[in-house]
């Protein structure tokens, strides 16, 4: 082969692999461009009375009803049902998330984290639609059977058992996050704090916690992220009545039920049902996108030593 | 004067301090808590095992017959099984590992061996770190309204295979860069210091001594994506298919554009169906699930393994 023709070969594998890289960025500019698309023709659809009373009605109705008759569009049921069962999952995955993480980065011996690593990459894998299975036909038997036992009704859909199972679901996941960040901190502050006197669990929470801070708010953020883009428990577990309510042992709708709801009924292309999943996903987009976002701004904060 | 007494107060206390008894209790909290630890880490492990535990004692009287495997959903719960439903996870599956691996190993290659500190680099990368923290659902409305309705594909195996593809291209760069970057300089430079261009180094040498690192991070990748339910509900994946896609060897256009059905949605059908016998299935589809993850996951821990032993730099 000759001296040219490889040159020439070496130009065209830098342009191949450098295009297939930017397919990334591609596939960013579809998901924007097809919610910004499809979310315009919602605003501007005649079923939800046209731009720009449709958005204000989105954010002043009381009620989230695109498929029905009479048609209410205010997001904030649907809102309402996304966080507090995401809040329920960050009660179970903040204090247990921080535990494991002292205890795998400050405690456990290194057989022992070798052991626990791929069963935790494990947990990963569990299909989510499992973990609505057992939300709905495991969690909520035994959490009702509790209840009664205090003589509260519980319903069968509700957003306390997929709010702990989600939170479960995320302990490895934020864990494993906090953790990273708590090998960041050098390890002679650590053993400064010893040399002063201080227990192993002292050096953790008043010296490597605060060292980290940033990394584990980090952690969190991609874990609540994470709870509220979560689907099939939700879709399982939760029901499928979006409404206005503090109380974890109703029925309510999250902004992905919702999604998989109409998704599973026959849309005709360009309907304003069809359109309304996607108004619904630009705002979970727009949710996690500033989540996330913060949590790669202060991890990169966190770099600092 | 006031100093004084201060000062003699605090040399008594210092006298009557019991250092022993303190430095037992500081102990005693250390183990504590090094206890509390283990319990909360072996929690999320238990509860593994508690899923895996109920979903075989709910569908046993499933998983052990063997038609459950060869029978086509029904409405009749106790003659309904998974075949259309394993067969579709095989197709979109090999279309999801077909397209991470032809979008995914070039971007990583390119990130890591091209990239450098570059703008386009630095722009791709946080853009890849961007994707992975997108819900999957998005995913799905993606495919829904650009693969299916814009492309006209379909709610076909092919959108299918493509929209769990995309989902796995993060963790495939991501492997796939840090396979690359274990590879000493030194390999590199001699193969260069030898007369072989780019394109030959990375031929010759450092795809093949990366392969098994991006392999073992195309089968974690897969793992997750095989039970990936939501995106491809939202493209509108069929729930009851009593038909076969043809053969890839006979017919490879009409495999891709037909109908399909995979596990995960299989069993979210039988979940929500209020008869309990449904459940059942539902439980003995979940174990069929989470057994095929955990295969993949052993399979990944060991060839990672064999790969650590195997290259020794």
């Amino acid at each position: 082969m000759s001296i040219e023709l490889k040159k020439k070969l070496d130009i065209a594998l830098y342009v191949f692999l450098m295009l297939m890289g930017a397919v990334s960025i591609l596939v960013t500019f579809g998901i924007v461009w097809v919610l910004l698309v499809d979310t315009i023709r919602f605003f501007t659809h005649p079923d939800g009375g046209g731009f720009p009373s449709s958005l204000i009605r989105f954010f002043t109705d009381k009620h989230w009803t695109p498929t029905f008759y009479n048609k209410q569009i205010g997001i904030w049921p649907l809102l309402n049902g996304t966080f507090l069962i995401a809040f329920i999952s960050m009660v179970v995955a903040v204090p247990l998330g921080l535990v494991v993480a002292i205890y795998l980065s400050e405690y456990a011996s290194w057989k022992t984290k070798e052991a626990v690593k791929p069963w935790i990459d494990f947990l990963e894998a569990v299909p989510t639609v499992v973990y609505g299975y057992f939300a709905l036909l495991f969690v909520t038997p035994l959490l009702q059977k509790f209840f009664v036992y205090f003589g509260v009704e519980m319903e069968g859909m509700n957003a306390l058992s997929p709010g702990i199972v989600i939170g479960i679901m995320i302990l490895p996941y934020t864990a494993s996050m906090i953790e990273d960040s708590f090998k960041g901190v050098p390890q002679y502050l650590r053993e400064a704090s010893y040399s002063l006197g201080a227990s192993k669990l002292r050096t953790a929470l008043f010296v490597v916690l605060p060292a980290a801070k940033s990394g584990v708010l980090s952690a969190y953020l991609l874990g609540f992220s994470r709870a509220i883009g979560e689907t099939m428990v939700v879709a399982v577990a939760a029901g499928m009545y979006p409404q206005l309510t503090l109380n974890p042992l109703e029925p309510v709708q999250t902004i992905t039920g919702y999604v998989v709801q109409v998704a599973l009924g026959d849309l005709p292309f360009g309907s304003f049902e069809y359109l309304s999943i996607f108004a619904a996903g630009f705002a979970l987009f727009a949710i996690t996108l500033v989540l996330n976002s913060i949590a790669v701004y202060l991890k990169s904060k966190s770099l600092g030593y | 004067m006031e100093a004084q007494t201060a000062l003699k107060e605090t040399s008594q206390k210092l006298k009557e301090f019991d250092i022993d008894s303190y430095a037992r209790s500081v102990r005693l909290r250390d183990r504590v808590f090094g206890v509390i630890g283990l319990v909360a880490t072996f929690l999320t492990l238990i509860f593994l095992f508690t899923i895996s535990v109920d979903l075989l004692i709910d569908g046993w009287s499933r998983i052990k017959d063997p038609a459950f495997y060869t029978s086509y959903p029904s409405r009749f719960p106790e003659q309904a099984g998974i075949l259309s439903s394993w067969v579709g996870t095989l197709y979109v599956m090999a279309g999801a590992i077909f397209w991470s691996i032809t979008l995914g190993v070039p971007a990583g290659i390119y990130l890591e061996e091209y990239g450098g500190k570059g703008k386009v680099a630095r722009i791709i990368e946080a853009n890849i770190a961007n994707l992975a923290a997108v819900p999957s659902i998005i995913y799905g409305l993606l495919a829904l309204g650009i693969f299916v309705y814009r492309f006209k594909l379909g709610e076909s195996v092919l959108t299918a295979g493509l929209t769990l593809g995309l989902l796995m291209l993060p963790v495939v760069v991501v492997s796939t860069r840090e396979s690359i970057r274990r590879i000493p300089r030194s390999i590199r430079e001699a193969s260069y210091a030898l007369g072989a261009t780019r394109w030959e180094t990375l031929l010759h040498h450092i795809i093949p001594y990366s392969a098994g690192g991006i392999f073992t991070g195309i089968i974690i990748a897969a793992s997750r994506a095989i039970g990936e339910t939501a995106p491809l509900i939202t493209i509108g994946a069929l729930t009851f298919i009593a038909f076969l896609p043809p053969a890839p060897w006979e017919d490879f256009v009409g495999m891709l554009k037909s109908p399909f059905t995979v596990l995960p949605i299989q069993m979210y059908n039988w979940v929500s169906r209020p008869q309990e016998e449904f459940h059942t299935n539902a439980a003995a589809a979940g174990f069929v699930l989470l057994m095929l993850a955990l295969l993949m996951n052993s399979i990944a821990f060991y060839l990672r393994f064999k790969v650590r032993r195997r290259y020794q730099w």
